[in-house]
């Protein structure tokens, strides 16, 4: 993922895969969302990633799993970046902890000066 | 998820060609035998489940079993045990959805113990060591996939009351039209998070369906507003007003008013006591007035 | 490089938003706009949001500024036609877009439009008539 245009090929590819497994509309519509804003974070935090999309199941659920992979400088502090209101960019400050408020699972790694991952995880009603 | 204490304790390699040969070789006696002790047991909950069906899935999951200890592995979790966690997902999803209680469909793997023990003792007949061992193997085999089975079957229960308590909720959100674009949503019950999404969705869709310019939110059927409930009513506020339509609340009654001071929320909407009250400050709002009849139908010859 | 159409519709300016704004189409579009509301004087910009199927905190921000930009202006901006599954998941992203006013459709932003400016016609007149105190 490199580019901008990138984050829109990424927004149709987790619509496609959130589709194959039946989501409904407002939950499409919220993981796809979710996605955006970690894909923008990739890009322009970043510098650039891997976005990976996994469909997973448990026990007879399905869901859908997004792993977000950069190597760029890291987050120092990550309570603060899931605030609301914090940026250290030009963004409103809300990626992060939004994308965690509309996702069923979220789990985030990172090394200043190494990079970050972040996973989050949507499961089917 | 992983069974963290069971997998901590030392799992011996089940002596792979002993377990698995023994089931090739004692299949229908083993089968026999477990199918009479799952009925004993209440597997069949009364005869909730067909004896045929029963038989298919205790065939199926025998057979799976002895695949995935023929392979070697002592790991549940692992890849040869696929097809083991599979089967029992899905039938401790089934008979959770047909209101199994937990231990009917626990029982369905710890039954099958005993057969597999007498095996094992008749075949290892002359060394007590080697029995113990294997048994031991076994039972710590069947312990997981039994705590696998209760995980289903929690996981499925709960999912049974999530989709009770939306058929609920949708059935308790009506959205009624009073007045061309003055629409009321007449709220019964608690408020929590799934609920708030039912009621979003039915709201906003009827702003667009009925071109709602204002939403009434009743809540006298709410019985209490604390932090979390006032979040969820802001949020289905803060929706309604990105579709263009104002929200006007109404019924909260003289507690909830007092509750809501004490504890600083602000729903920054405007609040009227009574549905009436709301509706004509709706339709003032809408450039509308009431008026009364100079001449009351009821007196015209 | 496309742009953005900007359609002039009475006192107002309509931007119809159908694919996704990336970075320099969406600074093209804000520029745009704030051209043209100075060209043609006009007091509001209608952003029709009917086909996004997503809005994320980018695009929101997006409408923030341009609406800060046209209230420099004094042109007021009105959102419409956001699709109910996008305004459930902005509310829960934490984005109420309070500094935004929307409306159900085209139709009825400009009605919004037509109101207050009709508001602000009187406030002129009255402060003209201030003056003569």
């Amino acid at each position: 993922m490199r580019t901008s245009d990138d984050v829109v090929r990424v927004r149709q590819q987790v619509r496609q895969s959130a589709v194959a497994l039946a989501f409904n509309l407002v939950e499409q519509t919220k993981i796809v969302t979710a996605a955006s804003e970690l894909a923008r974070n990739t890009l322009d935090y970043g510098g650039g990633g891997e976005v990976t999309i996994e469909t997973i199941e448990n026990g007879g659920q399905q869901g859908l799993r997004l792993t977000f992979a950069d190597h760029g400088p890291g987050i120092a502090d990550i309570d603060k970046a899931l605030t609301d209101g914090f940026t250290t960019g030009k963004g409103l400050g809300i990626g992060l902890g939004g994308a965690k408020r509309l996702s069923n699972e979220f789990a985030i790694e990172s090394v200043v000066g190494e990079g970050t991952r972040i996973v989050i995880a949507r499961w089917k009603r | 998820m992983p069974v963290c204490c069971l997998k901590e304790s030392r799992i011996m390699a089940v002596d792979r060609t002993s377990l698995s040969e023994l089931i090739d070789a004692y299949e229908s006696e083993i089968l026999t035998e477990w199918l009479k002790l799952l009925k004993q047991a209440g597997g069949t909950s009364g005869g909730r489940i067909k004896d045929a069906e029963l038989q298919i899935q205790c065939r199926d999951f025998l057979g799976a079993l002895r695949e995935a200890v023929s392979s070697g592995g002592k790991d549940v979790e692992a890849a040869p045990y696929a097809r083991v966690r599979e089967l029992l997902a899905s039938m401790s999803r089934s008979r959770a959805f047909q209101g199994f209680s937990p231990g009917e469909t626990a029982t369905f793997v710890f039954s099958l113990k005993q057969p597999l023990f007498e095996r094992l003792r008749l075949a290892h007949s002359d060394d007590g060591q080697a029995v113990a061992e294997a048994s031991w193997s076994m039972s710590l085999l069947l312990d997981q996939l039994g705590l696998h089975t209760i995980e289903v079957y929690q996981r499925s229960r709960e999912e049974v009351v999530t989709r009770q308590q939306e058929e609920i909720a949708e059935l308790s959100t009506p959205v009624v039209k009073l007045w061309d674009g003055i629409l009321a949503l007449p709220l019964i019950g608690t408020l929590d998070s799934a609920r708030t999404q039912v009621v979003m969705e039915n709201l906003l869709q009827a702003i667009v369906d009925r071109s709602a310019k204002i939403a009434i939110i009743d809540i006298t059927g709410v019985p209490t507003v604390d932090t979390l409930v006032a979040q969820h009513l802001l949020k289905t506020i803060a929706a309604a007003r990105l579709m263009g339509a104002d929200c006007i609340v109404s019924g909260i009654r003289p507690q909830i008013a007092q509750t809501m001071v004490h504890l600083g929320v602000d729903l920054n909407v405007t609040s009227k006591a009574s549905l009436s009250d709301a509706l004509k400050l709706a339709l003032h709002r809408t450039g509308r007035t009431v008026v009364a009849i100079k001449t009351p139908l009821a007196d015209v010859a | 490089m496309d742009r953005i159409p900007i359609i002039k519709i009475g006192g107002a300016l309509l931007v119809s938003v159908q694919i996704d704004l990336h970075d320099r189409l969406a600074v093209a579009l804000e520029e745009d706009l704030a051209d043209r509301i100075v060209a043609t004087g006009a007091r509001g910009v209608l952003i029709d949001i009917s086909a996004l199927e997503i809005v994320d905190s980018f695009m929101g921000r997006m409408l923030d500024t341009i609406a800060a930009v046209g209230r420099v202006l004094d042109a007021e901006t009105v959102v419409v036609g956001m699709r109910p599954a996008v305004a459930i998941t902005l509310v829960e992203l934490g984005l109420s877009l309070t500094g935004v006013k929307t409306a159900l459709n085209v139709e009825r932003g400009m009605a919004m439009i037509a109101t207050s400016t009709a508001e602000g016609v009187d406030e002129a007149a009255i402060d003209d008539s201030l003056d003569d105190v």
